[in-house]
């Protein structure tokens, strides 16, 4: 072969005399392409696979959302803007913008804060230490609609568990079903059930990456329980909190199944009660049939998950400023490695 | 197990060789089967797989099917039940155009508004073997669509009559024999809600019907119109005065008379065995409903009248799809499911009531299939020998075949919802009456 031969000269030969005198052999422009192009290639998997199930479907959701979409015929009318400005002027929309706020506060703010307590609390030296973390992550493993149903009896008006022992506390029962507020807490209450015990495990995990000096340190200066937690945990998990609060803001506008199954209708009660935005997209598309106006949704959705996630960071970053600011936010894409891998 | 796996498999392939052959020109589809079998089939007489997709419950037996099958050798048919209503719906319209449907899909009178509207991609089934004149007019006329194509054998419809608790008419000093509280609740609703106050005047506070969703039902039912424009399909629900009228008398007598109960909720089928509510409207099919929820009792029985005239709630097609691969087969056995005598096997084993009238005219065999059942028996059940010649008579006063338009279901929707929210106490009704009107107002 030709290429053997002139090797050892490729070897010795500065690049770019090399390109000006001699013409490539085959070898040499492969190896060059194996340096250039490779790399591209081994990603390549993944973006193919994420343009196929990821980038097509939003553009495509963006052309049915400008059409009277008939997705029986697969065909539609270009209509421009109208769907967005009719679900501007739905005030169901607003109602499901409402409930589902409604539903993110009342289960993440509570939801951290327990799971904080809680990472704060399997950190420390505790007998049977992964018997309690297991036990703390088995309501995650529970199905989603076995988790609702269980509620959907407790909370359930006339016969539910819960209004049943306000009864015997002499209580009027409390109308799950038809007041605002209370529906909220129900469904709240289930998803906190659910995510409380996965979000300990990723705080637990940021807090036993503290290295343990500091605490001894702390320790050694006369820090009590408490203070060693306010200055020293939390300070050195915040970035984790960065990531966990954004990850429960995704999810907690997202809330699907629990509103589905709290009746049997699944159309978010009578007067919208409990209609989130999710369920509100859903019944536009597989009640109504409506494509053009869901995929409109999933889009408004989208720029509202967007928005929130952007004040989130803006929030968190000012939170997180001070002293250190610098030295912690270069922490923190170290720390969403870290998360990642585990 | 595993032979009838091999015969799937079977036929499955003579299927596709079926198909393959049809493309290339062969247009009898009765030859096709022979001709595959030859090449496919030692044991002689190829297959073909029929699929059939019901819910609930549609009478359609393995006994029965087998029958089909030993009629037709060849032909295996294989049912795929839904769960409900709501569960086949969905599964209906994210497939009817992009194909996957079964052989036959069976549909609820409640969508085929909206399935008439892609009647073009089911099969015409005008000229199936002896259909001719077979179902109720009103029954053919809702799923013929405007080119004169009909789209679905029609299999049950669901009159309806007034089922009572006797125990508690007595106990609130009416008159318990079903002929006497037929002769008592003869007339117009005002008649029945009239009725309904005494009745609770008599049992010191209890509840008449079990609630406003199922009343409002059977009363809306009753008009010709009621939503939409039949010329142009505009919704005119909100300007309806005889919805609002409906709307009004409902929540009058609702406010003391109803126990507030949604219907299918636990509370509603509690009611039943537990003296709940004294009546409720009762298509044929509902007999069975309060049988399972009410076992232990025994003073469930039927009047045979209904307030307002007739009411038909429920019944169902069998539809075939245009783009599967044995429409004709499909449409045989459709044909052949929806006979009046296969139909009086099927009221037999689910109560399903006929709509084919030479099943309609056989009184003897409509009560001896209405009287069968689980132990104990429907007749011991209801305390009536005579169930079939009831609802045969129920199904005789339906003078009005109610129209309903694309939007039937949305703004029904939106009216129960209404109606709910006046049931809770959550509003009262002229607050949810306007809240109503906008949201009819936005569904445009």
């Amino acid at each position: 072969m030709s290429s053997i031969t002139t090797e050892p000269d490729g070897v010795n030969t500065p690049p770019d005399r090399l390109r000006n005198q001699l013409p490539l052999t085959w070898r040499q422009r492969r190896g060059r392409w194996d340096v250039k192009y490779s790399p591209y290639l081994y990603i390549a998997p993944f973006f193919l696979v994420f343009a196929v199930t990821g980038l097509f479907p939003i553009l495509y959701t963006a052309f049915i959302s400008m059409q009277d979409w008939d997705h029986i015929r697969g065909a539609g009318t270009f209509v421009g803007l109208d769907q967005f400005n009719w679900i501007l002027h739905d005030p169901n929309f607003w109602k499901a913008l409402r409930n589902s706020f409604s539903i993110f506060l009342l289960s993440s703010v509570p939801q951290i804060i327990a799971a904080t307590l809680i990472a704060a609390m399997l950190d420390t030296n505790l007998r049977a230490k992964t018997f309690w973390r297991m036990g703390v992550l088995l309501p995650y493993v529970v199905a989603p609609i076995a988790v609702a149903l269980i509620f959907s009896n407790m909370f359930g008006d006339k016969f539910g568990l819960i209004n049943t022992l306000l009864g015997h506390v002499g209580i009027d029962p409390i109308l799950w079903h038809t007041s605002v507020i209370p529906s909220h807490m129900a469904i709240a209450t289930m998803v906190n059930f659910r995510w409380t015990g996965y979000n300990t495990l990723i705080l637990l995990a940021a807090m036993q990456a503290v290295p343990r000096d500091l605490y001894e340190a702390a320790e050694v200066d006369g820090a009590g329980m408490a203070r060693r937690f306010v200055s020293l945990t939390l300070p050195q998990i915040r970035p984790t909190f960065v990531f966990v609060i954004i990850m429960s803001t995704i999810g907690g506008l997202q809330i699907f199944e629990e509103p589905l199954i709290y009746d049997t209708f699944g159309r978010g009660g009578a007067n919208k009660q409990w209609l989130t935005i999710t369920l509100y997209m859903y019944n536009m598309g597989w009640l109504d049939f409506d494509f053009g106006r869901a995929a409109a949704v999933a889009w408004l959705l989208f720029i509202i998950i967007m928005a929130i996630t952007l004040i989130n960071t803006w929030v968190t970053r000012r939170f997180v400023s001070g002293e250190e600011a610098v030295k912690k936010s270069k922490k923190v894409s170290q720390k969403f490695a870290q998360v990642g891998g585990k | 197990m595993s032979f009838s796996r091999r015969h799937k498999a079977l036929g499955i392939a003579a299927g596709a060789t079926a198909f393959a052959l049809l493309l290339a020109g062969c247009s009898s589809s009765k030859s096709t089967p022979s001709a595959s079998g030859d090449a496919s089939a030692p044991a002689g007489g190829a297959d073909i797989t029929l699929t059939v997709a019901t819910f609930n419950n549609f009478g359609y037996t393995d006994a029965l099917l087998q029958e089909y099958m030993d009629l037709n050798p060849g032909v295996t048919v294989v049912q795929n039940i839904a769960a409900t209503s709501n569960d086949a719906r969905t599964n209906y319209f994210a497939k009817l155009g992009a194909g996957g449907l079964s052989d036959v899909e069976a549909i609820e009178v409640d969508w085929l508004p909206e399935v008439m509207q892609y009647s073009d991609l089911l099969a015409d089934l005008t000229n199936g073997p002896d259909v001719a004149g077979r179902w109720l007019d009103w029954k053919t006329a809702a799923a013929t669509d405007a080119n004169g194509r009909l789209i679905g054998y029609g299999t049950d419809i669901g009159p309806e009559a007034v089922c009572y608790d006797s125990a508690l008419f007595e106990a609130a000093g009416l008159p318990t024999d079903p002929a006497d509280v037929a002769a008592l609740l003869e007339g117009g609703w005002d008649q029945y809600f009239k009725v309904g106050q005494q009745y609770v005047d008599g049992s010191g506070g209890k509840p008449w019907f079990d609630g406003a969703g199922g009343t409002y039902q059977g009363m809306i039912n009753q008009v010709a119109a009621a939503y939409e424009d039949p010329a142009t399909g505009a919704i005119t629900a909100a300007t309806n005065p005889d919805v609002k009228a409906i709307f009004d008398q409902l929540t009058a007598a609702s406010a003391t008379e109803s126990a507030h109960l949604s219907q299918w909720s636990d509370d509603w089928s509690s009611g039943m065995a537990n003296g709940g509510f004294a009546t409720m409207l009762c298509p044929g099919w509902m007999l069975g409903v309060i049988k399972g929820n009410a076992a232990n009792t025994t003073t469930w029985n039927v009047a045979d009248v209904f307030p307002g005239g007739g009411g038909n709630w429920g019944g169902s097609y069998l539809t075939v799809p245009a783009d599967g691969k044995n429409v004709e087969a499909a449409t045989e056995l459709a044909s052949w499911l929806t006979a009046p005598e296969q139909q009086l096997k099927a009221l037999a084993a689910a109560g399903t009531f006929p709509s084919q009238l030479k099943a309609l005219d056989d009184e003897a065999s409509l009560n001896a299939a209405m009287a069968a059942g689980d132990a104990p028996t429907n007749a011991t059940f209801f305390n009536s020998e005579t169930l079939g010649t009831i609802f045969k008579n129920r199904a005789a006063a339906v003078t009005v075949s109610p129209f309903k338009g694309a939007s039937y279901f949305k703004v029904n929707d939106v009216i129960q919802s209404a109606l709910t929210r006046v049931e809770d106490g959550s509003q009262d009704p002229a607050t949810s009456w306007a809240q109503a009107v906008t949201e009819i107002g936005a569904l445009g």
